[in-house]
């Protein structure tokens, strides 16, 4: 064993890249096919939900071109934070594409799938048993704030990656990993150099990001005993020691380490190389190897709300957006405190002025006046019909709030009818925290099927 | 004086995971490097996040012409308070910095 060569389509499932590109890398003869298919970059709501980002034909479509590349390549395709946030339910509603896919494509397949989901309740046992550790910036949990997550994650690592391909699974589907384990199992499983396994995984987890066209997608990276070579398999792109070490920045708060389950990869060291224009060597990085724990991600609801879009174009009214909104917020505050059966704590209302300082808000320094200004108006209740109520409390002072009393009603363009939306659950992220394990597999679950048998 | 933005090639903000922001400043050569890492004072970073500056992680990478911030969130990505998701928009506090 020892040389292993690992083929990334691209940075990630649902995003185009170049089918010319992955035909090469499966004609170059990979030892695994590894692509990410999540992120918590898009918010909350979708670990909160159990829900993807993307929709379900552009997944379809773009996992059947990789079940098409896989077969051409006989090789495992291994997919990582199935369905965006890789809950159980989304590592399943992947599965059910690939079952339809196996039929469509005429493909008998043995797929794994890797199940990182947690029960609240067992992660509020291993709090109180001492198991969990809070990171730096951590929200303080207790257990009942566990017990009220809608969906807990465990980031999976190299081990049960590994596991789930020694099933002998030509598909393996798993939930929650790190971005970086999918790529790493293998050559670390190969016996290839720890540091350059993790440390190539970490610039091959966005696909070409880190090479001169980020949108070709396609990358092999060749790891053996003391390095690893990034090759871009786009003609237009090309691998530079400075793309390749800048990536180290992507994203990760210390440029120089990156935790993973069971050790820390610091790359201080690392030498970059150019084979040629287009390939580079990286030596040097080291893997220190700790405690094993894995990283949790849970989601919890809190509150409902509704959005509104008030727009001033009025020059009078934009020059005195600010005042014209801390009006209308405070004649509604005062409705509903009057006339809802809530208390000042138990709900918000905030309207964002868009063309003044929507963005940043306190932190922003200063702009030109603009032509208008849009009015997000926020209501946030704890429950749905209280925020679509406070909404409609909002609505006569949205449209007609006049800045002085001897003035004509004014009227303000609302560019929707119904003027409120209802957005349903407001999520937030509220673990940010390590688990130890004893075992590495005892948080995962690994189910093995033969699909496509008509 | 100039605005840091006309000096650095690029100035990139993003998530890291939902708890922490970091920004990578991008420099076309060493000199505009030494420029931004001597002309910004993690104090004034500080300021403009209205954080603690201990609270800031920096990291002045000359092989890279890269001067990084790393700090935790002005708001915990995706909750009430939050106003970008992606931490994207907050490199223009530092691209309209004013520097030596």
């Amino acid at each position: 064993m020892g040389r292993t060569r690992v083929l990334i389509p691209t940075g990630a499932l649902g995003v185009a890249y170049d089918r010319d590109a992955l035909a090469r890398g499966v004609a170059a003869r990979p030892d695994v096919i590894a692509v990410d298919g999540g992120s918590t970059d898009s918010g909350p709501a979708y670990l909160g939900r159990g829900v993807s980002k993307y929709s379900r034909s552009t997944t379809k479509a773009e996992w059947r071109d990789l079940m098409l590349a896989r077969d051409k390549a006989g090789v495992p395709l291994v997919i990582g934070t199935a369905g965006t946030c890789g809950t159980d339910a989304t590592v399943d509603w992947l599965y059910e594409i690939t079952c339809e896919l196996a039929a469509e494509l005429g493909q008998i397949l043995t797929v794994t799938r890797v199940y990182s989901g947690q029960k609240p309740s067992d992660i509020a046992a291993a709090l109180a048993a001492g198991g969990i550790t809070a990171l730096p910036a951590a929200p303080e949990v207790d257990v009942d704030l566990i017990q009220s997550c809608t969906n807990i994650v465990a980031l999976a690592g190299a081990e049960q990656v590994a596991a789930a391909l020694n099933t002998g699974a030509d598909i393996v589907i798993a939930g929650r990993t790190t971005d970086t384990a999918i790529i790493a199992a293998l050559p670390i499983q190969h016996g290839c150099h720890p540091g350059a396994a993790w440390h190539g995984a970490k610039i091959g987890e966005c696909g070409a990001l880190a090479t001169t066209n980020p949108a070709s997608g396609v990358i092999q990276i060749d790891f053996d005993a003391a390095g690893f070579t990034m090759e871009p398999l786009a003609p237009s792109a090309r691998a530079t020691p400075y793309t390749v070490s800048a990536h180290m920045l992507y994203e990760n708060t210390d440029p120089f380490l990156l935790y993973e389950p069971g050790g820390i990869l610091d790359v201080t060291g690392a030498t970059y190389t150019a084979l040629d224009d287009r390939r580079v060597r990286v030596e040097g990085s080291v893997w220190r190897p700790g405690p094993y724990t894995v990283k949790l991600e849970g989601a919890r609801i809190a509150g409902y709300q509704t959005v509104s879009l008030t727009l001033l174009r009025d020059r009078h009214y934009v020059a005195n957006a600010r005042g014209w909104a801390g009006e209308v917020a405070a004649k509604a505050r005062s409705d509903v405190s009057a006339r809802m059966d809530l208390s000042d704590g138990q709900f918000d209302i905030e309207l964002r002025l868009i063309g003044v300082d929507a963005t940043l808000g306190p932190l922003e320094k200063g702009a030109p006046p603009p032509a208008e200004v849009g009015v997000l108006a926020i209501a946030t209740a704890p429950t749905e019909a209280q925020a679509a109520e406070i909404g409609k409390i909002l609505n006569p002072y949205l449209l007609h709030h006049a800045l002085t009393e001897d003035e004509p009603m004014p009227t303000f363009a609302f560019p929707f009818s119904p003027a409120e939306m209802p957005r349903g659950a407001l999520y937030e992220f509220c673990l940010h925290h390590v688990l130890s394990l004893d075992d590495p597999m005892s948080a995962f679950r690994l189910v093995t099927n033969e699909v496509g048998h008509g | 004086m100039a605005e840091l933005g006309q000096i650095a090639q690029k100035v990139r903000s993003k998530n890291a995971g939902p708890f922490w922001l970091t920004i990578d400043v991008f420099c076309r050569n060493r000199a505009d490097f030494q420029r931004i890492a001597s002309g910004v004072d993690t104090d004034r970073v500080a300021a403009l996040f209205r954080t603690d500056p201990d609270q800031i992680k920096r990291f002045d990478i000359a092989d890279l012409n890269v001067v990084k911030f790393s700090l935790p969130r002005p708001a915990i990505q995706g909750t009430r308070a939050d106003r970008d998701m992606h931490g994207a928009a907050w490199a223009v506090l530092l691209e309209e910095m004013e520097i030596a």
